[in-house]
């Protein structure tokens, strides 16, 4: 048995028939999905196809109108505040914008969930932080201010600070979003050496396909509220499916149209019967 | 049929909106933070919103005080009551002008910008950041913001009042020369304790709840974009203004309404 079967025995993550509206649009119509331990997975999916939702509902910032969601073996949507905030001090999540105290310098901003959560002297603090800043060569940038990094540095402590209390569940919200292609190599670098030396659950959320699927161990595609297709990258880039392959080759047009629904181009510019 | 179907979910989306900002309000009062943590942060809030409205607070009282001054001398010296000037300027101050200004201005200057900070915190998703890592928001950000304005308000008013009496003095009797005995000895006996001063300190800590709680409260409920936080900040400054205005009125019917 593969290591990533046996990691599927017992996964991190499990979503059964989800079903998830907002503003009177259904964003997942039934999705089911297993998320392993101690592996990276990438979710995939066309924009605004609720792949940041589906973050938000793993981490119980948003409810499922139904279907369940488990997360090491606890039913997210039924856990109480405190028992919610217990399971999020597991959690790190990188989100897109990198969501730095503005206020807090990046020694403070790593410090912070620290501090939140323990109680430790004053040296040992500075020593986890300093770790967890030289993990993403930013060991010298402490005292900066979050408005003196470059976006890429702004994610890069943003993910120190995500791994500040060495979780067991990353996930990532577009992690290579707007990034340089340094900065994104950066990034898909410390990704996977942190998956390797830590052996946390890293979920991530992207539509950034080469990079994912080449640090990924599973993959898997939503579109239209449902998982479209999912396996290892590899049974995903022979994946019978047209959108699978759409999605994947970057096609502009296919199975997801390039033209948004509107009405015959006759009736908008009043054409219809124009010549007779 | 569509207008009344509009008004039926306008008036659904308010009373759910009061609904929301009393579940947000019960959140921060029952949310104060860890002392060890939430004392420090008390502390950093206070000094922004209480010492750094403390020029414009100043400034302000000093003005309204003259004016009192001035307009009170014209008024009372045609009756040949001039020196009736310090019990009508203190008066004035005590019941009236110090808590409704004071909390007008406190509205303007740090009720505005506690709504966009909390705004901005929400569109840059600092407030879910901080959810997930396991720090209620409630109790981090909103709770020592809520309970430093409710406590600044108070004491800026009567800094405020403080100051204007002193405003008054100054036109009354260094420039008008009302003579320094009557003006401050008719205050003396004409201002009562419970009845005036406390009564004043009661408006500005009703005023100080009510004004904390609508900048808070729109800045956490906003929509987070840059229209969204523009709008609520508007909301505050006016909603606050409107409230401490209305509530004035029924304090004072209340208080002094026994004819």
């Amino acid at each position: 048995m593969s290591s990533t079967s046996e990691a599927f025995l017992r996964p991190h993550i499990e979503l059964k028939d989800v079903v998830f509206s907002r503003g009177g649009r259904r964003i997942f119509d039934g999705v089911s999905l297993r998320i392993p331990r101690g592996r990276i997975t990438a979710i995939m999916g066309p924009s605004g196809t609720g792949k940041t939702t589906l973050l938000r509902l793993i981490g119980g910032q948003l409810k499922p109108d139904s279907g369940s969601i488990m997360v090491d073996g606890q039913s997210v949507p039924d856990l109480g505040r405190k028992a919610l905030y217990r399971l999020r001090e597991t959690m790190g999540m990188l989100f897109q914008s990198g969501a730095l105290f503005t206020d807090l310098s990046v020694f403070e901003n790593v410090a912070f969930p620290i501090r939140a959560h323990t109680r430790l002297p004053e040296d040992m603090l500075r020593d986890i932080v300093l770790m967890k800043l030289e993990a993403v060569g930013l060991r010298g940038a402490r005292d900066l201010m979050p408005a003196q990094l470059s976006g890429g540095m702004t994610r890069r402590v943003a993910l120190a600070r995500s791994i500040a209390l060495d979780p067991e569940l990353i996930m990532y919200d577009e992690p290579f979003a707007g990034q340089d292609p340094i900065a994104m190599g950066v990034l898909v670098k410390l990704i996977r050496d942190l998956n390797h030396s830590m052996g946390m659950t890293s979920v991530m959320v992207s539509h950034d396909v080469p990079e994912s699927l080449s640090i990924s161990h599973y993959a898997c595609i939503l579109s239209d509220g449902q998982v479209i297709g999912d396996g290892t990258p590899d049974e995903l880039r022979s994946h019978p499916s047209d959108k699978v392959q759409q999605f994947l080759q970057g096609h502009p047009d296919g199975p997801v149209p390039f033209h948004y629904t509107a009405v015959a181009p006759e009736e908008d510019w009043g054409i219809a019967g124009r010549g007779r | 049929m569509q207008p009344l179907v509009d008004l039926g979910r306008r008036g659904r989306e308010l009373i759910e909106s009061f609904g929301r900002s009393g579940q947000f309000l019960f959140g921060a009062l029952a949310g104060m933070p860890d002392p060890r943590v939430g004392f420090p942060l008390l502390i950093k809030q206070l000094y922004f919103l209480g010492v750094l409205s403390l020029a414009i607070i100043v400034v302000s009282g000093l003005f309204i005080g003259m004016v009192l001054g001035l307009q009170g001398y014209t008024i009372l010296s045609d009756y040949g009551s001039e020196a009736a000037i310090g019990q009508m300027i203190a008066l004035t101050l005590v019941r009236e002008l110090g808590p409704v200004v004071t909390a007008l201005l406190f509205a303007g200057r740090a009720g505005s910008a506690l709504t966009a900070e909390i705004g901005l915190m929400k569109a840059t998703e600092q407030l879910s950041s901080m959810e997930m890592m396991g720090v209620d928001p409630l109790r981090r950000v909103i709770a020592p913001r809520f309970w430093a304005g409710f406590l600044a308000v108070p004491v800026l008013a009567a800094i405020f009042s403080v100051v204007g009496i002193w405003g008054g003095m100054l036109v009354g009797v260094e420039w008008l020369g009302v003579f320094e005995g009557s003006f401050w000895g008719n205050m003396q006996s004409s201002v009562d304790f419970s009845s005036d001063v406390m009564n004043g300190v009661i408006k500005s800590v009703v005023f100080g709840f009510v004004c904390t709680w609508i900048a808070v409260y729109q800045g956490y409920d906003c929509v987070p974009t840059s229209a969204g936080i523009s709008s609520a900040t508007t909301k505050t400054v006016v909603f606050s203004s409107l409230a401490v205005l209305g509530l004035d009125f029924v304090l004072t019917a209340v208080m002094f309404g026994d004819f």
